[in-house]
């Protein structure tokens, strides 16, 4: 018999051994609990984010079907389902930030970068995250993350400063 | 629909509904409880068979001493409840659910499939506001292609999840889910994808609006224009009840009729998109003579008059012996006793309606009828099945659908199948073997029971047998079990072994405790049996003179003469290669039925048109012994007229006695009468059985494929671009198999069985054991093959 190649062969060693880890936390037979912790791994080994094959070899792996796996897919915000920049900026547009003045930054951000929210720069550098909502920092606002790590109470100048920083 | 069913004293609660005091059973929720009184509660998420969602909020009612309207089908009732279901707070929250509902639904409703019949644009008249508060952009979603029978409107979606859950609870495959969230949400497949389930129309029904519409229905009429007609389901031994709905005596589409001892509320796809083969344009409308070569219509009386003078030439010159008659088994009760009555009276013995089949041999010692022993509802009680020879999720999918929620609730089902097929559930213990060795399989399973009871024939098998571990735990399973069965499918009646497969079946449920039931071909095969449409018994089991040739034997020794009713003979029979040469060299053949293909034409002598099932009245015998008469629901095409009527008009051209009857009830009564207390049940004296003609080399795995199960079937665009239909035509092994046998995914191929040969596209499917091709039956790819069980050949081209 030959062997038949499986959808979760795409899936990295260090992508299982981080899954199995989780699987661990769940009753056995719940498998599919662990799936957000599985899109995760597999959106690190892939560069950030997720296309529909590492979906499928996340269900292949997790014994559930596709659908299931895209459902949560598409719902949170942290999974991305397309190529994005080597670094994830995400400002928070939401009601404090922007009573902080976060439209200001983010006209500035766009300017300085020349892209829109949702776009990634040339080089590939920076995407910037389209429609962040609140990251419960209200009282640091305006805020934004950079690769999940939290910036406050930001002005141009910080800003630049930050993004400079970024490789 | 009762309002108080039993409920036990301990397990009821005193509520009180709109004043009115009432008991309900502790733990139902309140819209249980209100449909059960005929309260009208508004809804669109809810659904009485899927699990509770909660998510429309359409359902709001007012509960004392609750501050805000709660969701009735998410309500459990509790002892002293005052429940309100027209108050402010109630008729408020449902007003303004139905506000929001209408914010992005479209107001398309003239354009919309669904106008007419629509669950949110009835509520919408009764609960919407008649101007919307509402000015900025509607939502848009584009629309998905997911198959040929299923048409999305996803613009008109409003998420209620019933697909969702239709597809995942009953069908039992999650296809459709929700992705995207808020605003972004849509129901979809994600990728471009076919449905794939035998129960996806039913999709269509539990879709309140119209984002989930009848593909082949689509702008083809409206609801309002519609008359509906009960009628049944002609393709499986279900017998599912339907409704047809049809205008100006047209069948414009099929819909489940609510029947909670068959089908429940669902519909197979093949049972509600056949009707589309009866516009096919090969139907037949008139009678048909071949003179010279050449095909005239004809008035019904010279095509039945030249019927009776063939047929009485081929007697006279050749003896009643040459004549051979085979009967679709899913003609109707009626058709059959008259056909059958027309033969015997002509003196033809040579008579049968089961054309799939290839052993015969225990036919002497067989009971009255086969059925399945027990009634489909009781399937789902279940604790162990052991299912021989069946893809019944394919074969029979109500039957499948309940056996899959008796698994679904714990039970242990099995299978011995020659390919594996794919069942949702989880399958307790299968064995995957090629057809020449099920016998031996069951044998070693038989085995484990020390007291297994048979004929010699079943004590060799099983002594011959050597059961391991894995025999011994379907053997265990069925004895632990309290209620357990052992089915015979259609791949094991259609089996070159079938009377020692059901001699072995019947040895373990005798010693297991087990009922034993075996599921026919057609949707009439119990009647088939009871009308005497067979060689060896007349209608009621009646003992015959002499004994006719089967089904199999009378193609095999040709004939000089065939009488065929509703058989398209390349499709139908166990042997479509040894049929053609049979009907080819035949001097005379009548071909009555609704439709005349090509090779009939070549190969028959007078076409007779009758009516497929929504023309004629009849009754249909289904597995369980159930009896169901229904009415014709079309007018007849052209001149076709209902099959008992031509029979009864040929026996009377033959001069015959007992061609009298008025209506079809008439023949219905007289058989009934006659049957008097004739007892169904499988209890099978021990017969002869046929033994096992080995061969090396490849074996053929010839089931029938769902959409190919009958000419009708056959003739439905829509179902026959279905994965399954497309599938279907392909010869399919497994990688390893393909490997030696030198062929690889998407070859063309020819396969060869004797001199009888094919030309198809090879698939690759690890389902498949070792050594097998599986070529499914009854396409038009397998029309020129031969024995669906069998050895086999395949060869690139």
């Amino acid at each position: 018999m030959t062997v038949t190649a499986r959808k979760s062969d795409l899936l990295t060693a260090e992508a299982r051994t981080h899954i199995d880890a989780w699987l661990t936390k769940f009753p056995a037979g719940q498998k599919q609990s662990a799936v957000l912790t599985a899109l995760q791994a597999a959106q690190e080994q892939n560069g950030g984010w997720v296309s529909r094959e590492l979906m499928d070899a996340v269900a292949d792996y997790l014994d559930m079907l596709p659908v299931q796996v895209y459902e949560v897919g598409t719902f949170y915000s942290m999974i991305e389902l397309q190529p994005v920049g080597r670094n994830m900026v995400a400002l928070c547009t939401n009601l404090s930030c922007m009573l902080c003045g976060s439209e200001t930054i983010v006209e500035h951000v766009e300017k300085k970068l020349g892209i829109k929210l949702g776009e990634t720069t040339a080089d590939g550098r920076i995407t910037l995250k389209l429609e962040e909502e609140c990251l419960a920092a209200c009282a640091g606002g305006p805020m934004m993350t950079v690769n999940g790590h939290y910036k406050e109470n930001l002005t141009p100048q910080k800003v630049d400063e930050i993004l400079d920083g970024l490789e | 629909m009762s309002a108080h069913p039993e409920i036990p004293a301990a397990d009821a609660v005193n509520i009180e509904i709109d004043g009115q005091a009432c008991q309900a059973r502790k733990g139902a929720m309140i819209i249980e409880v209100t449909d059960a009184l005929g309260i009208s509660v508004p809804r669109f998420c809810y659904h009485k068979k899927l699990s509770v969602a909660a998510n429309c909020r359409m359902c709001m009612v007012e509960v004392e001493k609750v501050p805000k309207p709660l969701p009735a089908c998410a309500t459990p009732v509790a002892d002293g409840m005052k429940i309100f279901t027209k108050s402010d707070i109630a008729t408020g929250g449902q007003k303004a659910v139905m506000e929001f509902l209408l914010i992005n639904h479209p107001l398309d409703c003239p354009i919309c499939d669904q106008g007419g019949e629509c669950e949110l644009q009835d509520l919408a008249l009764g609960y919407g506001g008649d101007v919307s508060r509402f000015s900025e952009k509607k939502r848009v979603v584009e629309d998905k292609n997911i198959g040929s029978l299923i048409a999305t409107d996803m613009t008109r979606c409003i998420h209620c999840t019933r697909c969702i859950r239709m597809l995942r609870e009953v069908a039992g495959k999650m296809e459709l889910g929700a992705t995207g969230r808020g605003e972004n949400m849509k129901i979809g497949t994600y990728i471009e994808k076919s449905l794939e389930s035998e129960l996806s129309g039913n999709v269509i029904d539990v879709c309140p609006v119209g984002a989930l519409t009848s593909r082949p229905y689509r702008y083809k009429a409206r609801a309002w224009e519609l008359q509906q007609a009960a009628t049944l389901a002609p393709h499986d031994c279900v017998g599912s009840n339907l409704f047809a709905h049809t205008r100006r005596g047209e069948v414009m589409r099929m819909v489940p009729r609510e029947n909670e001892q068959i089908n429940e509320v669902w519909l197979s796809d093949r049972d509600r998109f056949s009707y589309e083969g009866l516009s096919s344009d090969d139907r037949l409308s008139t009678p048909m003579v071949k003179v010279d070569g050449e095909w005239q219509s004809v008035d019904w009386e010279t095509a039945l008059q030249t019927s009776v003078e063939g047929i009485r030439a081929v007697i006279a010159a050749h003896g009643a012996d040459q004549m051979g008659v085979l009967v679709s088994p899913s003609a109707t009760v009626e058709e059959m006793l008259l056909t059958q009555a027309l033969a015997r009276g002509a003196g033809i013995n040579n008579i049968d309606h089961r054309l799939r089949q290839s052993d015969f041999s225990d036919q002497e010692t067989a009971p009255p009828c086969p059925t399945l022993g027990q009634a489909i509802e009781a399937l789902e009680d279940i604790n162990a099945a052991l299912l021989v020879g069946s893809n019944v999720r394919k074969d029979q999918p109500i039957i499948g659908h309940r056996l899959r929620k008796a698994a679904v609730a714990g039970a242990q089902v099995m299978f011995i199948n020659p390919v594996d097929y794919e069942f949702l559930f989880d399958v307790h213990a299968k064995a995957i073997v090629p057809p020449s060795q099920m016998v031996a399989t069951l044998a070693a399973v038989a085995a484990c029971f020390p007291d297994a009871a048979g004929s010699d024939a079943v004590k060799a098998a099983v002594a011959a047998a050597s059961p391991d571990e894995s025999h011994r735990a379907m053997a265990q399973s069925l004895k632990d079990a309290d209620k357990a069965t052992v089915l015979l499918g259609n791949v094991a009646t259609a089996h070159p072994q079938f009377s020692l497969l059901k001699a072995l079946a019947a040895a373990i449920a005798a010693a297991s405790g087990a009922v034993l039931g075996v599921m026919t071909d057609g949707a009439n095969g119990a009647g088939g049996w009871l009308t005497g449409v067979l060689p060896h018994r007349g209608p009621a089991g009646s003992a015959v003179e002499t004994a006719g040739l089967d089904a199999c034997a009378m193609l095999a020794e040709p004939r000089k003469g065939y009488l065929l009713f509703g058989v398209e003979a390349a499709c139908d029979c166990a042997n479509p290669a040894q049929a053609a040469k049979a009907l080819d060299a035949a001097d005379f053949v009548v071909c009555a039925g609704a439709f005349a293909s090509e090779a009939m034409k070549s190969q028959a002598d007078v076409l007779l048109p009758v009516a497929p099932f929504t023309g004629t009245s009849g009754t249909y015998i289904n597995t369980e012994g159930r009896w169901q008469s229904f009415a014709g629901v079309a007018s007849p095409t052209g001149d076709s007229r209902p099959g008992w009527k031509v029979m009864r008009v040929l026996g009377n051209q033959f001069g015959l006695d007992g061609f009298e009857q008025q209506s079809s009830e008439e023949i219905r009564d007289a058989l009934q009468q006659q049957l008097g207390a004739v007892s169904l049940d499988n209890c099978q004296a021990a017969g002869a059985v046929a033994q096992a003609a080995m061969s090396d080399g490849l074996e053929r795995i010839g089931d029938v494929a769902i959409n190919a199960v009958d000419a009708l079937v056959r003739r439905a665009p829509a179902l026959q671009l279905t994965p399954d239909a497309v599938v279907s035509e392909r010869v399919q092994l497994n990688a390893g198999q393909a490997e030696k046998s030198g062929v690889r995914e998407g070859y063309t191929v020819t396969v060869t069985q004797g001199d009888a040969s094919a030309t198809m596209d090879v698939g690759i499917s690890e389902r498949v054991p070792d050594g097998c091709l599986w070529i499914q039956s009854g396409t038009q790819a397998a029309a020129t093959l031969g024995a669906a069980f069998g050895p086999v050949s395949i060869e690139r081209v």
